[in-house]
């Protein structure tokens, strides 16, 4: 039944779809009727600050918390009557690893291929494809309890895929992760995403999204307040360059009507001013000929941040 | 192939049938194969950890059965002569079995059960496949049964060793006890559903396990206590365990009380499942 | 309980030269348990539970015991003293194992403490010096219900407190010393199944003559069976210069316990 009434894939291929879709825990709004829609094979994305309503977004799109409200759709079903046939096409990596510490690498992805309904010799096949994958073969036979978290969390990824899903949920995939294993494992997400799977993740770091996201929203306070690609929110919300300004001061309000009329805006934060403007040197060269003295000015490009800064007053990471 | 593709290969899928690793919508998985799923899981873990649990499980009923059976069992038939015609071993023994399930349910319900709820989130794992709060219990609390099942069997094998036992029929001790341990399991699962820290552990034990063993007539009739404290033993499983396993094996089975004692013992299975369901998916699938 | 009581508890507790910053660790402690309140005031209530369920049900059975000493004696007034000793043992035993373990390893509360002027010394001593405090506490409650339940025979019983406390020091020393060595959780099961067949066979429950000759012989060598037989002698009134042995095993014990634990502290926390 649940075979027969699953609808084909509509012309504009849109796998997930959300329509003012709210979650709250008692007087608490966490997402507050949100709208998006998912295209296969993009890589879609969820930039905010902790406690915008990501988590919670996405484990409603996981099928794993019930929608209070609004209406949410997975491949054209409804996760309120379908979640089992939803989440066998899913796979989903959550925030926190849930790795049996206890148990081997290949254990780990055994016993989960098997909640999937897979049988014992399609998941030792998929378990070596997978541990290959995530460049863990040799360590197959190990327990995880003394991996290091880059490879936590590349098994976790690998276990997520055992099922061949069409959507893959990253619930802020390099969180705690240095620098190289964030790298290797954005390397791992990019190979996935030109296999064709549809990607869905969540990030509070906008050089994460950056690097993955086709396409992405920004979050704050249960809402969504942009949508767009990279490089259009950045053309849209922020100017193409920014002119870092320290000062020599307690608070840098104090020293922000210094530099008024320079660039385009001027965003005053605790310890620097940011000014947008199209051409940072230019910009440095008012300053300068205006006899202002800076410790320290810095042009670099608009990202994210900048973004998020300009619509939210708010930097990402506090 | 290119060395690292994340695409299924053919290799491990049956001619005819279609692979449920294949991309599109999935046959979705029978009961018995859901349940079983879970329950695979528990085995791979028991495998890894049954060592640390040779010593609660086997080796404690064993030196109560000395302790009790054979040590105070010798004051007991010097003084008296046994219990109710009983050599006192064969009057404790039975006992121990339905004891020894309810330790095995606190040690598979509580701390075990917290962590796959908070620590290592293997519940959260499960939940995240097509699997459902139901299934996971379901496939929990068989492998639950698996480890009475295996525990009860040990000891009793043991036991009747020692000659713990007067009558073959002893062997239906088995099954009382699985459904002893099972209705201490799923309310223990609801209660552990809503804990956040092992404080309500450290109550549970000091309050009701250790008060059940000495007060459900385990080591002497629960005559002996004053009139006003025998109907406490009445409402508590352990009681209605220890009698049906007292009355199989000895043989001397009176239908109608036997009967009331499967009875309560199935009501608490019962209720407690109910209320495991109830609170398992408040606290995983809020 | 506010501030004036931990100082009060705490000065109670003599601290040997050199630990003298192990009153801090007391008191941090006995704040952190003033959140776990209700374990602590339950804490008692398992020796009570035996007294009442056994004194009353198998006394009821055997009417009176013959002990060791060749006195008969209501079987209340027999299991009474062993479950006193038995349940110093199990507080002192928890809470140097398990409890000084998770701290150790998990809550890296040592870590902390040694980043501060305290050393190792201060740590065991003052893990230990909390845990008599706590079994002090529930030893006076069992003394007082045993009390009022008969089960006390002689004046003698007054000491039977501090014995207990002893008691509780000897084994809280040779628990922590043994959790220095323990790397994980499944090494507990080795405390477990060192002390239930103390509880159940170090005449706890019947008397010494109940066993075979060879077999007296090994309960004689376990420590509880020498806690057991110092708070029998004390609330039964049989003292003797024979107690004196009783005391000085556990004494040695305990220094055994102190010292070791100190050396492997550190040894483990100062590399």
């Amino acid at each position: 039944m649940v075979l027969g009434s699953v609808a084909t894939v509509t012309e504009d291929e849109t796998l997930l779809s959300a329509t003012g879709l709210t979650k709250t825990f008692g007087d608490f709004t966490a997402v507050d009727g949100i709208d998006f829609a998912v295209r296969k094979g993009e890589c879609f994305g969820f930039l905010g600050p902790n406690g915008a309503g990501k988590s919670s977004t996405m484990r409603m799109v996981g099928c794993v918390s019930p929608v209070t409200s609004g209406e949410l759709r997975l491949f054209g079903l409804d996760p309120a009557r379908h979640g089992p046939a939803i989440r066998a096409r899913l796979g989903s990596c959550p925030q926190r690893d849930t790795l049996d510490e206890e148990l081997t690498v290949e254990e780990n992805l055994w016993v989960y291929g098997r909640y999937f309904g897979l049988s014992r010799k399609e998941v030792r096949t998929r378990a070596a494809e997978l541990l290959d994958f995530a460049q863990l073969t040799d360590r197959a036979g190990d327990k995880v309890e003394p991996l290091s978290g880059g490879m936590k969390r590349r098994l976790t990824i690998a276990r997520s895929l055992i099922n061949s899903p069409e959507i893959l949920l990253l619930d802020e995939p390099t969180t705690g992760l240095d620098p190289q294993a964030r790298h290797v494992l954005w390397d791992r997400l990019f190979r996935l995403k030109r296999s064709g799977v549809t990607l869905v993740l969540t990030t509070h770091y906008m050089d994460e999204a950056e690097q993955l996201c086709d396409r992405l929203v920004v979050m704050d306070h249960g809402r969504i307040v942009a949508e767009g690609s990279p490089r259009s929110l950045i053309d849209e919300y922020s100017t193409r360059e920014v002119l870092e300004l320290r000062f020599d001061a307690e608070d840098h309000q104090d020293v922000a009507e210094q530099v008024t009329g320079i660039g385009e805006r001027v965003e005053v934060l605790p310890d620097r001013l940011l000014v947008y403007a199209d051409d940072g040197d230019q910009a440095a060269a008012v300053v300068h000929s205006r006899g202002i003295e800076p410790l320290s000015a810095l042009v670099r490009r608009a990202t994210l941040e900048d973004v998020f800064l300009h619509l939210t007053g708010r930097t990402l990471v506090d | 192939m290119a060395m690292a593709t994340p695409l299924p290969s053919d290799a491990g899928t049956d001619a005819g049938v279609r692979s449920r690793a294949r991309p599109g919508p999935r046959q979705p998985l029978s009961t018995a194969e859901r349940m079983l799923a879970v329950f695979s899981y528990f085995l791979t873990v028991y495998r890894r950890t049954w060592r640390g649990s040779i010593i609660g499980r086997f080796l404690s009923p064993l030196f109560f059965l000395l302790a009790m059976g054979v040590g105070l069992g010798s004051l007991v038939n010097d003084r008296v002569g046994g219990v109710d015609g009983l050599p006192y071993l064969q009057f404790v023994v039975p006992a121990i079995v339905a004891t020894q399930t309810m330790w095995v349910a606190m040690g598979e319900s509580t701390y075990q059960v917290l962590g796959y709820i908070k620590w290592n989130m293997g519940y959260h794992a499960m939940l995240a496949s097509p699997m459902s709060v139901r299934d996971v219990l379901r496939g929990h609390f068989l492998a639950v049964a698996a480890h009475l099942t295996t525990a009860t069997t040990i000891f009793m094998g043991v036991a009747a060793l020692f000659g713990g036992f007067r009558s073959v029929a002893a062997v239906f001790c088995l099954p009382i006890a699985i459904l002893t341990g099972l209705a201490f399991t799923t309310p223990i699962f609801a209660f552990t559903a809503r804990q956040e820290g092992d404080d309500g552990f450290n109550i549970l034990f000091r309050w009701v396990v250790t008060p059940l063993m000495l007060f459900s007539g385990t080591f002497f009739p629960v005559e002996q206590f004053p009139g006003w404290m025998q109907p406490i033993a009445w409402v508590t499983p352990l009681w209605h365990g220890v009698e049906a396993c007292r009355d199989v094996a000895t043989g001397a089975v009176a239908l109608g009380p036997f009967v009331g004692h499967v009875a309560v013992l199935a009501v608490y299975v019962a209720v407690g499942w109910w209320l495991a369901e109830r609170s398992f998916a408040a606290r995983l699938v809020p | 309980m506010s501030a004036p009581t931990t100082t009060r508890l705490t000065s109670l507790v003599p601290m040997p030269a050199g630990a003298g910053l192990a009153r801090m660790l007391v008191e941090r402690n006995i704040t952190s348990f003033r959140h776990g309140w209700v374990a602590l005031v339950t804490g008692f209530a398992e020796p009570v539970f035996y007294l009442f369920s056994l004194g009353i049900g198998i006394g009821a059975l055997v009417q009176t015991v013959t002990t060791d000493s060749g006195a008969e004696v209501s079987y209340p007034q027999f299991v009474a003293p062993a479950l006193l000793a038995a349940s110093a043992m199990n507080g002192a035993v928890f809470d140097s194992t398990f409890n000084v373990f998770f701290k150790l390893r998990y809550a890296k509360l040592y870590d902390a403490v040694l980043a501060t002027p305290m050393g190792p010394r201060d740590i065991a001593v003052g893990e230990i010096a909390w845990s008599l405090i706590r079994g002090g506490l529930y030893s006076a409650a069992f003394l007082v219900v045993a009390l009022l339940a008969g089960a006390v025979g002689s004046w003698w019983a007054v000491l039977a407190l501090p014995a207990a406390v002893f008691i509780g020091f000897a084994f809280a020393a040779l628990g922590m010393f043994a959790t220095t060595f323990m790397k994980s959780w499944v090494h507990f099961d080795y405390i477990t199944l060192a002390i239930q067949p103390m509880f159940l066979f170090s005449a706890t429950f019947f008397p010494l003559s109940t066993y075979p000759e060879a077999l007296q012989w090994v309960v004689r060598v376990t420590p509880l069976y020498h806690g057991v037989a110092l708070e029998r002698a004390l609330m039964l009134g049989e003292v003797g210069w024979g107690v004196l042995a009783h005391v000085g095993y556990l004494v040695v014990l305990g220094a055994i316990g102190v010292v070791g634990t100190a050396r492997r502290l550190e040894k483990l926390l100062l590399s």
